[in-house]
This record gives structure tokens, sequence and C-alpha cells, in this order.
């Protein structure tokens, strides 16, 4: 696509989609409490809005083609101008219509699911700000705004995983998430200095044109800016090892863990690299096999522990990571689109799945599935909406998930990544056994739990049908050979894309990792359903060294305690507590001391010794001279004559005297 | 005659008028010296008159109005000190202190 | 100085003047209050003679009229009153004495010494047979008639007051009478 069009109006007044949020956000603050839904309506009504506003940005893009950015000097530090501006192009405005969908949806059904709660007001507080966070990140035009939308959107999701910190696993995962998340982040604000300073600019168009005009300033940090950033990406989209945040995450409310921890945030990572996408496909492209590398180890790994786990939203946890870690390997394999496209399907439907688990367990009071089972009877529209999703997920055609993940297989297998193209296919396998053990545990059997389980009420059920349909349709969007309009919309861009090889029609990806899918419901069918009723056999498959490892998350967590926190809880906190202690409060308590002695001295030797001394002794002096004074009242007549006599003789002696 | 002989001796009655006002202990002898001293200052009037001659005889006219003032002024005084007599069973000066510090 | 001597105005002058001076020193020096009262009479009857020889007759009757007659009646009447029926003997001088005497001598000496340097030279006569009382009397008319008028509002607030101050208190009395 080379025409485009500037957007016109709409792009010109495309900052309102990302004010909007913050908007609602202060509005629920103010009002939120006094309002029937706690301010609910406030969000739901900021998100429509963003939601329209994006479809139409969308439709533009479609029909014209939108090429749009604008910024705005803030500051000027030296050299280098902060801006801060938004950017309207087929990157952009496909991730604001999948934020704004998403976010529309997740808030109408977040209205039912935290109906009672106990901090509903602040929810929808911070999920705005969340909302808002993450628009500006993908609105940024420089990568300084999208660090700061980076870190708002890592804030929001601290506050929302933390949102029933009264338990205090609660509180550790948003803090576990956070460090984790600032540890990553450490590459990404280094990676962000390199680059900007090669090019003497934070905007992407510069940096990107430099990458494309191989600018010789910009060639030995190239490659060292490309992992720094990737470092980022890897924190914020979960992948190994930095992925041991996300299943931990789950302790948020379902609706979060929908919205953010499955369609948006975590695909911010993925965003950036698509983003920079010039940057690796060009000058640093020596680096991209790194990045299939961790996108296939998460993709397999992460596939591995979903099998074991039995709480039902970290089933759905880890199955958000290995979908990252394909998205991530699409990108590094040079499948620009392939990985946008898999972004595109995998918000619908693992956004959906999210939102069935959050009805499941409200309706159950239980994230595990051995309190479940037997719910298709009594949940239909939630297991309608599950199946959905899961063949999405599983990616059987017709479903979105066909599509996208059959172009990430294609793109990996076609441009030389061909063991990675063969992990991804058992990933397939991998993901559609646990996916049918999910769905068979859950829905399945009979139910053996007490609490009364009915449908959940339409606010929540609306919106997982819509996806349920969208979760079907969203992958025809770019079927290879008949409707491209995807790759065209996201390539939309103010750059020239190098060229990529055809992510085409490649029918012996296709149905091989069609066979493992299918392979892999069967298997799972054969073992878990039949002892739905039962749910005993999930011994049968426990095989002896891979499950205890699987189950303990390969002691990775363990890793990281002993070697990264513990240390740092201990000595090192412990040798910063004494240096605060005794250097630094030594030092401010010692200038409190002196000065508390100077003021003494001043105080008692000049104040009271001196300065009241004189002027008490002139008090004294004029009271006892007073004093003095007031005997010459004696009362008597003669006395006063007396005076009088002396005092006129005097008088005239010296009026004689001297005149 | 001189004029300086009457004003000597109007100054003699005067000192000795201060002299009883200063040293007497009843409240009657300091009346008594007060009336000395007023009449020494009529003397001293009489004795300008006639030294001065004046048209309209102002010496004398002031001093009939001196002698009718101590008139009043001695009838006030003995009014109080017979007041103070009644209250104090005393006309001693020395015990009217009660105007003191 | 010798001239002094030789006029016979001057004699008389000097015998009066001894006995005005030795009279007024007993005024201030009796012990008894009555002695002092009767010299201040001897004091002001020498004044008197001297206003004749200044020629100032009416003034000099009116003296011995209203000074003597009334004003020292008076002072003998509130003696009367205000002397204790009984008790100590009481000493008449206060025990300052001396400074009095300083103060008294002072005071004698700066005036005489104002006196002579002054008016020295000042000669005193009597002229013809004196100063005709109708003039005084046209004088207090006319000229002072102000001060007249106003000091005969004094000797009214004099009398009132007078009568005022020494009265006995009798409105007891006639409360007591109307209540019963």
């Amino acid at each position: 696509m080379v025409h485009a069009s500037n957007g016109g109006v709409l792009a010109q007044w495309a900052w309102l989609i990302v004010v909007a949020p913050f908007v609602a956000m202060l509005a629920i603050i103010a009002f939120g409490k006094r309002m029937p839904r706690k301010g609910g309506e406030i969000a739901v009504t900021a998100m429509g809005f963003v939601f329209v506003y994006s479809a139409v940005l969308l439709i533009l893009n479609i029909a014209n083609g939108v090429i749009f950015e604008h910024s705005v000097q803030v500051a000027q530090i030296g050299s280098f101008t902060i801006e801060w501006g938004w950017v309207v192009d087929g990157l952009s405005t496909m991730m604001y219509f999948v934020v704004g969908t998403l976010s529309f949806l997740v808030f109408t059904y977040a209205t039912g699911y935290m109906k009672g709660d106990v901090r509903e007001t602040w929810f929808f507080a911070a999920f705005s700000l969340f909302a808002g966070a993450m628009l500006v990140l993908v609105s940024a035009p420089n990568l300084v705004q999208l660090i700061v939308g980076w870190e708002g959107v890592g804030l929001a999701s601290y506050l929302l995983i933390g949102h029933y910190w009264e338990e205090k696993e609660n509180s550790s995962a948003g803090m576990k998430a956070f460090y984790t998340n600032k540890i990553a982040d450490i590459g990404l604000i280094i990676g962000a200095i390199v680059l900007g300073t090669a090019v003497g600019s934070f905007r992407y168009s510069d940096i990107l044109d430099a990458a494309a005009n191989n600018l010789s300033s910009l060639a030995p940090v190239a490659v060292a800016g490309g992992v720094l950033l990737f470092i980022g990406a890897m924190g914020k989209s979960a992948q190994f090892p930095f992925h041991v945040w996300l299943p931990d995450a789950m302790a948020g409310p379902t609706p979060v863990s929908s919205l953010m921890h499955a369609a948006t945030m975590v695909t911010a990572g993925v965003y950036l690299v698509a983003r920079m996408y010039p940057l690796y496909a060009g000058m640093a492209s020596d680096m991209r096999v790194l990045i299939v590398i961790i996108g296939a180890i998460t993709l397999l790994i992460a596939g591995l522990l979903a099998i074991v786990q039995d709480d039902l939203k970290r089933v759905l946890a880890y199955s958000t990571v290995s979908q990252l870690g394909y998205m991530i390997a699409a990108l590094g394999a040079g499948g620009y689109t392939a990985g946008l496209f898999h972004l595109w399907t995998h918000a619908f439907f693992k956004g959906l799945l999210f939102l069935t688990a959050g009805s499941i367990i409200h309706a159950v009071h239980s994230n595990n599935m051995s309190d479940m089972g037997g719910l298709r009877k009594k949940m239909p529209v939630t297991f309608w909406s599950f199946t959905s999703a899961s063949l999405a997920l599983v990616a059987i055609i017709p479903f979105a998930g066909f599509f996208s993940k059959d172009e990430i297989l294609a793109t990996l297998g076609n441009n030389g990544y061909a063991w990675a193209m063969w992990i991804g296919i058992l990933g397939a396998f991998i993901t559609a056994f646990y996916m049918g053990r999910a769905m068979f545990l859950t829905f399945f059997g009979t139910y053996k739990g007490e609490a009364h389980v009915h449908e959940s009420p339409k606010v929540m059920t609306v919106p997982m049908a819509i996806l349920a349909v969208a979760s079907l349709i969203a992958g025809w969007v770019n079927i290879p050979g008949v409707y491209e309009g995807f790759h065209h919309w996201v390539t939309e861009r103010a750059i020239t894309f190098p060229s990529f090889s055809a992510e085409g029609f490649d029918v012996a990806v296709m149905l091989t990792g069609l066979g493992f899918a299918i392979f892999g419901v069967i298997v799972s069918y054969l073992i878990y359903f039949r002892d739905a009723d039962t749910q005993q056999a999930r011994d049968r498959v426990r095989i002896p060294v891979l499950w205890p490892l699987l189950e303990n998350k390969y002691y990775l967590d363990d890793l990281y305690l002993a070697v990264l926190v513990n240390p740092i809880k201990g000595p090192i906190a412990r040798a910063v507590n004494w240096t605060n202690s005794y250097l630094i409060d030594g030092i401010v308590n010692g200038a409190g001391i002196v000065a508390r002695y100077a003021a003494r001295i001043v105080y008692g030797g000049l104040d009271q010794k001196g300065i009241d001394l004189a002027i008490n002794t002139a008090a004294i002096v004029t009271g006892s001279a007073g004093e003095q004074a007031r005997r010459l009242q004696t009362g008597k007549v003669q006395h006063y004559a007396a005076m009088t006599v002396a005092g006129l003789a005097l008088l005239v002696i010296a009026i004689v005297i001297f005149i | 005659m001189s004029l300086v002989q009457f004003l000597v001796l109007g100054a003699l009655m005067f000192s000795f008028g201060v002299y009883g006002l200063l040293v007497r202990r009843n409240a009657v002898m300091v009346l008594l010296a007060i009336e000395l001293m007023l009449n020494a200052v009529n003397l001293n009037l009489i004795a300008f008159e006639a030294a001065l001659r004046t048209a309209f005889a102002g010496g004398q006219v002031f001093a009939i109005f001196v002698i009718t003032v101590a008139a009043a002024e001695v009838g006030i005084g003995l009014a109080i000190v017979l007041l103070i007599f009644r209250n104090r069973r005393s006309a001693n000066v020395d015990e009217m202190d009660l105007m003191r510090w | 100085m010798g001239g002094w001597f030789t006029e016979a105005s001057n004699w008389w002058f000097l015998i009066i003047a001894a006995f005005i001076v030795v009279a007024s020193f007993r005024v201030v020096t009796s012990g008894n209050v009555v002695h002092s009262a009767l010299f201040l009479v001897a004091s002001l009857a020498g004044t008197a003679g001297l206003f004749l020889m200044l020629g100032a007759q009416f003034v000099a009757w009116v003296l011995v009229l209203v000074y003597i007659g009334a004003v020292v009646v008076l002072f003998l009447f509130g003696i009367m009153i205000t002397r204790a029926p009984t008790g100590p003997k009481v000493e008449a001088d206060n025990p300052r004495k001396g400074f009095a005497a300083t103060a008294a001598t002072v005071t004698f000496a700066v005036m005489t010494y104002s006196s002579i340097s002054a008016f020295g030279h000042t000669e005193v006569s009597k002229v013809g047979s004196g100063t005709a009382t109708e003039l005084i009397g046209n004088q207090l008319m006319g000229r002072f008639v102000l001060p007249f008028e106003v000091v005969s509002f004094v000797l009214l607030a004099a009398l009132v007051g007078g009568i005022v101050l020494a009265r006995q208190d009798t409105s007891d009395d006639i409360e007591e009478g109307g209540g019963q």
C-alpha cells in the first residue's frame, strides 16, 4: 500500500481516544461512589466512546489507509526533545480497535461481575487508568511516551492484581508482577536511551528512518538496542524467563485477567517489537534468532505447565504465555503480519475464555476444576462461549485461531526456522490437550459442589456471546489468497517495509498443524471424558519425573527466590538498613543535636541572661524607682508644703543667680 | 521712708509664716501661720502702692480682696479641721495621712 | 544711711516693726494655741498701724474689722471646739525644726536680696491725707467690679460650704421620725 490519506479531522482529534479513559477515571473518583453502579457506568461509557471512535478509525484505514502523526514538545533537555503526541496508522488503529472493543466488552462484563465488591469504585477507577495508559502506550509516536504508558500499565496491573489485598498472597502477586516487569524494564529504558542518543531523537519515525537508511551512528548500537528493547518486551509479554508473574497475576479479579493479562497489556511487548520491526528486520537482524528461540522456549514450557494445573485461571494464564511465545517467535522469524494477526485473534478468544472462566468462578465460588463438573447444562451460554473460544485457541478450522496460528507456523517454516515450526506444531498438540482437559473437567460429568449454580446475568453473558461470535469470524479478515485485509491494515505505516517472504497458503503445514490439534483433542477426550464423573483418573497420567517438575513450575520460582529475592531481602537489605540507620540517620540526627545545642546556648545565654536580663533590669529599676518615689506621698500636708517651699526656694535662687 | 524696709519686714513675716507652716503640729496653728503669710503679702501690696501711687489705688483694692479671700479660706479650713476632729478626736496634722502611698 | 534715722517716720516705723517681728515670732513658736492666736492679733494690729502710716486708712480699718474682729474670733471658736478636753500634752512642734528654719531663712534671704537689688532706691511717702476712701469705692465698683463680684461668690461659697461641712448629720433623726 503506498497511497494513504492523513486521516483528516478524525485523526487530528484522535487524542480523544487516549484522554477519554483518564477523564472517566477522574469522574469515577469524584462521583463514582454515589452512582447506582458505583462508577461502572462512567467507565463503560468512556470505553464505548473509545470503541466507536476506534471502529471509525479502523474503517477509515480499511477504506483509504491512514498515516498521521502529531507531536507536541513538552520539554527540552540539552539537545533532546521530549514530546507527547499520537499516531494514527495501520498498526495503531488495529491496536486501538482491539483495546477499545475488548475494553468495552470487559468493562460491561465487569459491572456485573464486580457488583457488590468491597472496592467497586476504586476498581473501575484503576481499570480506567489501565485503559488510558494502554492507549498512551499504543498511540505513542516516540519511545519516551511509550515508556510512560508502559509504566502506567505496570502500575495499573499492580493495583488491580492486588485488588483483594487483604489476602497476603494477592498483594505479593501484585508485587511479583511489578518487580519482574521492572527488572525487564531496565532493558527497555537502556535500549531507548541507546537508540535515542545514537539517532539524536526518540521518535519512531526518526529511529526507523535511520534504521532503513543504515545510519552510521546507529550501526554500532542497533543490535544492542534491539536486544535491550526486546528484553523489555520479554518482561511485559511474559516470555521465559520473565514469565513467572503472569500465573500469579490470576489473583486479581477475572475481568482484570481477561483484559490485561490476555488481550491487551501483555501484548504490549509484541506491539513494541512490531513497531520497531524495521529495526529488527534491518540493522538488528542478527539478533532475530534470539527472539525466535525465546518465543519457542516459552510456548513449549508454558504449554506443558498448563497441563498440570487445577486452577482454571492458571490453565488459561499459561496458555496465554504460550500463545505470546507464538507471537514473539513469529515476529522474530520475519512474520510481521503473522504475529500481529495472532495478537488480534488471541485477544478475542483468550479474552472470552477468561470471561467464561469468571462466569464459572462467579457461580461456583471456586477457581479449582476439582470443584467443578457438569456445568454444561446449568450454564449453557457460558458453555457454548467456552467451546467457541477453545476451538479458536486450539486452531480448528474455521475458527479464528486456525488462520493466525497456521500463518505463524508457515512463517516459521518458510524462513529457515523449521525447528521452531516443529516446536509450534507440538505446541498445538499440547494446547489442544490441556484445553480439552479443561473443558471436560469443567463442563462434563456431575457437579459435586454445594453452590447453587446458575447462569450469569445478561450483562455478563451478552459480552461473552459477542466475543464467541468474534472468535469465529475474527480470523476471516486475513485468509491468504482469498482476502488479505489484515495484512494491508497493519502495513499501512510511514515506513517502507523490507520485503518479507510470502506468508502464503502452505497446505502441508496447515494440515499438519490441524492434525496435531485434533489428535490432542482426542487424547484428552480419551483420558478425561471418561473420568469426568469421578475425576479420579488424573493420577493415571501422572508421569513420574515430569509431573512433579511441572507442578513446581520447573523450580524456577524457587530459583528466583533463592538467587534474587532472598539475597536482596537478607544481607543486602540489612546492609542498606545499617547504612541508613547509622550513617545517614547519624548525620541527620547529629545535625539535629547540634542545632538543638546551639539553640540552647542562644536561648539560655543570649536570650535569657543577656537580653532578658537587660529588659528585666530596666523594668526592675523603674519599679524600684517608683517604689522609692512613692514614699514622697506621705499624705501629710506639711510635707507637701515643705517640698513646695524647698522647690520654690531653689527655683528662685536659680533665677536670681543666672538671670 | 524707703520701700525696702517695708519689703524686708514683709519678707521677715513671711518667713516666720513658712517656718510655722512647716513646723506646727496642730492644724489650727498651721492655719495661723498661713494667716501670717497673708498678712505679709498685704503689707507688700500696700507698700508698693504707696511707692508707685497708681491712679486707681490698685494695691489697696487688691489688699481688700486678699483679706476677703483669707476670711473665706479660714472659714472653710476651720470647718474641715472641725470635721476631722470629730472623726478622729485629734487635730494633729501628722496623723492626717490617709492619702499616703 | 545716716539720713534714714533723721526722719521721724522712720523711728515710728522701727518701733512698730519691732513689735510686729516679736509678735510674729511668738505666733509660730508659742506652745499654746490660744497664745498663738492672740499674738497673731498683735501682729495684725501692728500691720494696721503701718498701713495708716502708708496712707491706706480704709484698708487699715478693714484689716482691724474683718481680720482681727472676725477671722481671729473664728479661730478662737475653732480652737475651743478642737481642743481635746483631757489628754496628754502634745508637743506643739514636730521634729523638723531644723529643716523648717533653713527653709525660712533661705526664703527670707532670697526675698530680701531680690527686693534690695530691685528696689533699693525707691522712696515711699505718705501723700497728703492718704488715699481717699471714695477712690477705693469708685475703683471697686468701676474698674475692679468683676473681681469684686467674683470674690462675693467666693464668700458665698465659703459660707454655704462651711455650713454644709460643719453641720451635724440630722437626716437620721428625720427618717426615724418619719418611720414611726
